[in-house]
């Protein structure tokens, strides 16, 4: 009760300093903020179409914030998530160009979706190995390979999987549509992905605070030292943190694939690699609030398409705002930290 | 330069460090400060260099009352330290080293520091070479530098705290005809120490330190059984007596072993240790007993020599062996090392038993009511006092283990607690288990032990069956008589 | 290849470094005193953005550059408050910043794409530039290429010929031991994260008013700021080196270009990739170098070891951690 009393709290302050900064910035370029927000929501929720298009950004969003979890939970930064996404695209997408002409789709599908996140992971795994045999800390070698990464989808789009005749920024051949991602009639997202997504919700959460792996994984983060008194090896659940993280930001990258654009675009990640650690830092590295920020995030996202149309604002706002939360997150929990330590 | 403390007071927290503590250095002399570990030396020397604030008290500089409450400010007034832990700048150059600072000449060319750094170097006959890298010298070296840095800035008060551990011994050598030679020149010198032959040496008084406060002042020359007296508690009476001597198989062999660690080190160790015995590492803190423990747990490893451990060689090895024969370690600071903050009493229990959520709970209410823990299954580790982690720990340790490895267990434990703590490892292991601690308590040492091996700079310099001890010869054992 | 186009691909390298040259060097001030500031990426957007618009409106380079130099000054505020003196992860602060900072200056600079705006013109020094060869290399570029390599000297200087710069590698190093030197850490190190701050500030004005001139979405420096902190790692934390490893880099991009016409398939974007490869190998030598094995290998082999030493640079060693001093 006192946490819950205080979540709200914090999430009250930073809803009333981010918010204002907003409104300000807003004001600054001669913009209603009250029209802006309405257009955010309007642009949202406003309509199943709207809203259908919100959780296709909300669906590989979650699963990657979910993945950090895992990897922040042993203590690591998994900044590498943005290129895990990407090669899992690229698994995805390797497979399903295999599987064009198989006489199972559905089978090619749930194939490619493995590869996608069997690539994340190897990725992640090369991350975690450098940290954990190298000593690269893993904010630099996750970043390095985040654009080596970027490289290599570069290099394929235009190269090996480039479109008969011509090679473009648009991307490879799209794939038929048997092996899209299945859809239920009038649906814009796949209720099968939906399904994935909230399975991995579950599962996360029984793993990380039920079940004796999540334990160990966080005695891990919360002290490496003391956990080889107990006969744990830090290494091995390091790399395995890593290794599930990459594994379910693969599974971003696959959605991506075969569920949204149904082929391969150098943007392929739409940065929600990059994202999904911001809504991680914004929980304060908790599971509950990541399904309800992810859906904030997703909606500023999608709501913030139409402000070029409406209102001739760049639809970056919808990154503003979120930095803005983000930062005021910081804020607020080191003020709260600065105060504990005085009292102490 | 004279100085004066009176009634220096400071608490962390719930904890007082000094409770009043009076101290007055006269100009032109070496005075001693000693004390056991824990007795407040270094807490008080950083206070006097605003390093910390006090708590209460006041600081007279020849008899002017002085405040001033950081570093800068105090050696504006002319007080230097020689920290234990060299705060000194590795990668850099010596000249740079002997550069930095708010607290330096305001000439800073570097023509003028080199010339200065020299002449410096000639005074006391210290070689350093201002190109050269820190990160080459020896620590020996890095506080010659450090030594000439103070006396560039002409600090009146020179504080050296522990200034001997790790350096060679002409390195010593040079050092002390430096300390005289500048006393001669009329500054004052406070040094402290656990080795009274370095005390005795050099000093003209010395204060002692226990528990925070001050125990007694001595002039020189120095009755070391005095001192001695003055820093330890007294020998118990019936301290001393004779218990069987274990005559077990050999559990725990070190055949020769060396290793890097502490701030000593351990230098070729070789022992063997029985089945029902309980041995004591007995040794100022940081003189290689908590390397010991580490490396028979197999958290270290040997740089030479090897560990067997129920007959089995711990090299290349890591802890999973050692536990699996039934070796555990219980370290001292337990909340650091091993304890995990933010976690529960129930939690412990999963992670140590491996077992799931329910058995744990079980097994955690089990052990509150049999180790008379002040909590719930679901008490945070960190809110328990630390008599009660103690207890936690004790708790965690495996039924069938055979081998229990403690550094301070009772370290910050009141004496009920401490009592209950021995009575437990006794009626436990005295039977079918070994025991092996590390105290830096000698009477809890000749209370419990059957044995006792005595560690002085990384060496072990006597093992005595329990029988063969004379409580004062290990007292100047460990401080290097 | 002809002398001539030899000449433009090497006044091409030079310029293409500058502003890279400018930022990489800001960053390596920062780190050196032991903050990192992750946010580059997002603070050279903005700060490019901030400038073009200034110097736009008010059609002063000067003012340009100075309010750029500010923006990035500020966000490295952000980055120094939040973290050393609340105490939050400097990199958490920095990479909600760079995030952040990359679409304020879309959202900001929205009204000012793709405007025709004021652009430093090549500046020939008299007589130097007609020197054969050299003279079109060097003398012959925008005026900030010539103060990015006067900035090389002058940080190298800085740090190792004048006593703040002793201060300053001091405090990145053991913040404790100057702080019982009578050095105020904290204070040291937002200065230099301001200073640091306003360099790269002043390195995303050069793009927006020389080198990739104007203002759009995107840009085409997104990605740079990363760059330069892979530089700052590549080039072992010494300006020289960095500098180096910037021009290397500009090296790349710009034989990149070329090289497409020999392999078209291959989009330029995938030579931007080489920074970063280069990063995690230079991390990793680094530490194998401390390893004992390693070592001992080494001292048999002193060419070897020489080598090494050469190519590894240590990094600051209390980079990225906060200084709270015990009271």
């Amino acid at each position: 009760m006192q946490n819950l009393k205080q979540h709200l709290i914090d999430t009250l302050l930073i809803l009333a300093i981010a918010g204002p900064f907003t409104s300000l910035l807003l004001a600054l370029v001669g913009a209603s903020p009250a029209d802006a927000f309405g257009h955010l929501f309007s642009g949202s929720f406003g309509s199943w179409s709207k809203f259908s298009r919100v959780l296709n950004v909300w669906i590989p969003l979650t699963l990657c914030s979910l993945g950090l979890l895992y990897a922040f939970r042993s203590g690591l930064w998994n900044i590498g998530v943005e290129g895990q996404l990407v090669l899992g695209a690229v698994g995805t997408a390797g497979v399903l160009r295999l599987g064009v002409d198989a006489a199972s789709p559905l089978l090619v599908l749930m194939l490619a979706l493995l590869a996608g996140a069997l690539l994340g992971s190897l990725w992640a795994l090369l991350a975690g190995w450098l940290k954990i045999k190298g000593g690269v800390h893993e904010i630099f070698a996750g970043l390095g390979l985040n654009f080596v990464a970027m490289g290599i989808i570069l290099w394929l789009i235009f190269g090996p999987w480039k479109r008969p005749g011509i090679a473009s920024m648009s991307g490879t051949e799209p794939f038929p549509r048997e092996l899209w991602f299945p859809m239920l009639e009038g649906w814009r997202v796949s209720p099968f992905a939906l399904a994935l997504a909230l399975a991995a919700i579950v599962i996360t959460a029984w793993v990380l605070n039920h079940s004796r792996f999540g334990l160990n994984l966080k005695a891990v983060g919360h002290n490496p030292r003391a956990v080889l008194l107990y006969g744990l090896s830090p290494q091995t659940y390091l790399l395995t943190a890593i290794i599930i993280s990459g594994a379910l930001a693969g599974l971003a990258g696959g959605v991506q694939v075969s569920a949204i654009y149904h082929r391969l675009i150098p943007a392929i990640s739409s940065g929600y690699g990059y994202l999904s650690l911001l809504v991680v830092m914004l929980a304060n590295f908790r599971l509950l609030p990541i399904p309800l920020i992810a859906l904030f995030f997703a909606a500023l996202n999608v709501g913030s398409i139409q402000l070029p149309m409406m209102m001739q604002l760049d639809s970056s706002l919808a990154g503003v705002i979120q930095g803005a939360c983000v930062l005021s997150a910081l804020l607020v929990f080191g003020l709260r930290r600065l105060k504990k330590g005085a009292d102490g | 330069m004279q100085i004066e403390l009176q009634q220096i007071q400071k608490s962390f927290g719930r904890v007082d460090v000094l409770k009043g503590v009076d101290l007055k250095v006269e100009a032109g002399t070496i005075h001693g400060l000693v004390g056991e570990n824990g007795a407040g030396k270094s807490t008080l020397m950083k206070i006097l260099t605003g390093y910390l604030s006090r708590s209460g008290g006041s600081i007279l500089i020849d008899g002017q009352e002085a405040n001033y409450n950081d570093p800068a400010a105090a050696a504006k007034l002319g007080i230097g330290m020689l920290y234990q832990e060299p705060q000194d700048f590795p990668p850099l150059t010596v000249l740079d080293n002997f550069i930095v600072g708010r607290d330096n000449h305001p000439d800073n060319r570097r023509e003028w520091q080199q010339r200065r750094l020299d002449e410096l170097s000639d005074q006391v006959r210290f070689q350093l070479r201002g190109d050269d890298l820190l990160e080459r010298l020896t620590v020996g070296e890095r506080q010659q530098l450090e030594f000439l840095r103070l006396l560039g800035r002409d600090a009146k008060l020179l504080i050296l705290d522990e200034p001997t551990t790790g350096i060679s011994d002409r390195q010593k050598e040079r050092l002390f005809a430096a300390l005289q030679q500048i006393r001669d020149q009329g500054r004052t010198i406070l040094l402290v120490s656990h080795k009274l032959e370095e005390i005795a040496a050099l000093c003209s008084r010395v204060t002692v330190l226990r528990h925070g406060m001050v125990t007694g002042e001595e002039c020189a020359p120095f009755h070391i059984p005095r001192l001695l007296e003055l820093m330890f508690d007294k020998a118990p009476v019936n301290s001393v007596q004779n218990r069987p001597q274990a005559t077990g198989k050999a559990l725990l062999t070190f055949e020769n072993i060396s290793a890097n660690g502490e701030r000593t080190g351990l230098n070729a160790c070789s022992c063997t240790i029985h089945r029902g015995e309980i041995v004591g590492l007995a040794g100022l803190s940081g003189s290689g007993q908590g390397l010991f423990l580490r490396l028979a747990a197999a958290l270290k490893r040997p740089l030479e020599g090897q560990i067997r451990f129920h007959g089995t060689t711990l090299n290349g090895r890591d802890h999973r062996t050692v536990k699996r024969l039934g070796g555990c370690f219980l370290p001292a600071n337990r909340l650091e090392e091993g304890l995990i903050a933010g976690f529960t009493l129930v939690d412990h229990f999963t992670l140590a038993m491996s077992c799931s959520e329910s058995t744990a709970r079980v097994a955690a209410s089990a052990a509150i009511k049999k180790f008379n823990i002040r909590g719930t299954p679901d008490t945070l580790v960190e809110s328990l006092s630390g008599g009660n982690q103690q207890r936690l720990l004790l708790a965690l340790i495996p039924e069938d283990a055979n081998l229990v490895l403690l550094e301070n267990p009772t370290r910050g434990l009141d004496l009920a607690s401490a009592e209950w703590v021995w009575s437990y490892l006794r009626s436990q292991y005295s039977s079918r288990g070994t025991v092996v601690f590390s105290s830096a308590e000698l009477e809890e040492m000749l209370e419990v032990a059957d044995r006792i091996l005595v560690f002085f700079d990384g060496r072990v310099v006597r093992d005595l069956p329990i029988g063969q001890v004379v409580y004062r010869d290990v007292a100047a054992a460990m401080t290097g008589y | 290849m002809n002398n001539l186009s030899l000449t433009l691909l090497l006044a091409g390298v030079l310029a293409t470094a500058a502003p890279l040259i400018i930022a990489a060097l800001g960053e390596t001030l920062t780190e050196k005193a032991g903050v990192i500031n992750l946010s580059l990426d997002g603070s050279l957007l903005l700060s490019a953005m901030v400038g073009f618009m200034a110097a736009y409106e008010s059609g002063s380079f000067t003012l340009g550059f100075a309010a750029a130099a500010v923006t990035g000054a500020v966000i490295a505020a952000l980055v120094g408050i939040f973290g050393i003196y609340l105490g939050q992860l400097q990199v958490a602060v920095g990479f909600a910043l760079t995030l952040m900072c990359k679409d304020l200056a879309y959202f900001l600079g929205n009204p000012y794409a793709r405007l025709q705006g004021p652009q430093l013109l090549s500046l020939e020094l008299p007589w130097l530039s007609d020197i054969p060869l050299l003279g079109p290399v060097l003398f012959r570029q925008p005026l900030v290429v010539y103060l990015s390599l006067l900035l090389i000297a002058l940080v190298w200087w800085y740090l190792y010929r004048t006593g703040r710069g002793l201060e300053l590698r001091a405090v990145g190093e053991n913040p404790e031991a100057a702080y019982t030197r009578g050095i105020d850490p904290r204070r040291k190190q937002l200065l230099y994260t301001l200073v640091g701050g306003a360099l790269v500030g002043a390195a995303g004005a050069a793009f927006s008013l020389g080198i990739k001139p104007g203002w759009g979405r995107p840009q085409g420096i997104e990605g740079i700021g990363w760059i330069a902190l892979a530089i700052v790692i590549f080039g072992g934390w010494h300006p020289v080196k960095v500098a180096l490893g910037a021009l290397l880099f500009a090296f790349l991009q710009v034989i990149g270009i070329s090289l497409q016409g020999v392999w078209p398939s291959i989009p330029a974007q995938v030579f931007q990739v080489a920074p970063f490869p280069m990063m995690i190998l230079a991390l990793l030598l680094l530490n194998l170098a401390q390893r004992e094995t390693f070592r001992h290998a080494l001292q048999r082999r002193p060419g070897l070891a020489l080598l090494v030493r050469r190519l590894q640079g240590a990094p600051p060693r209390a980079l990225g951690q906060n200084f709270k001093p015990d009271r």
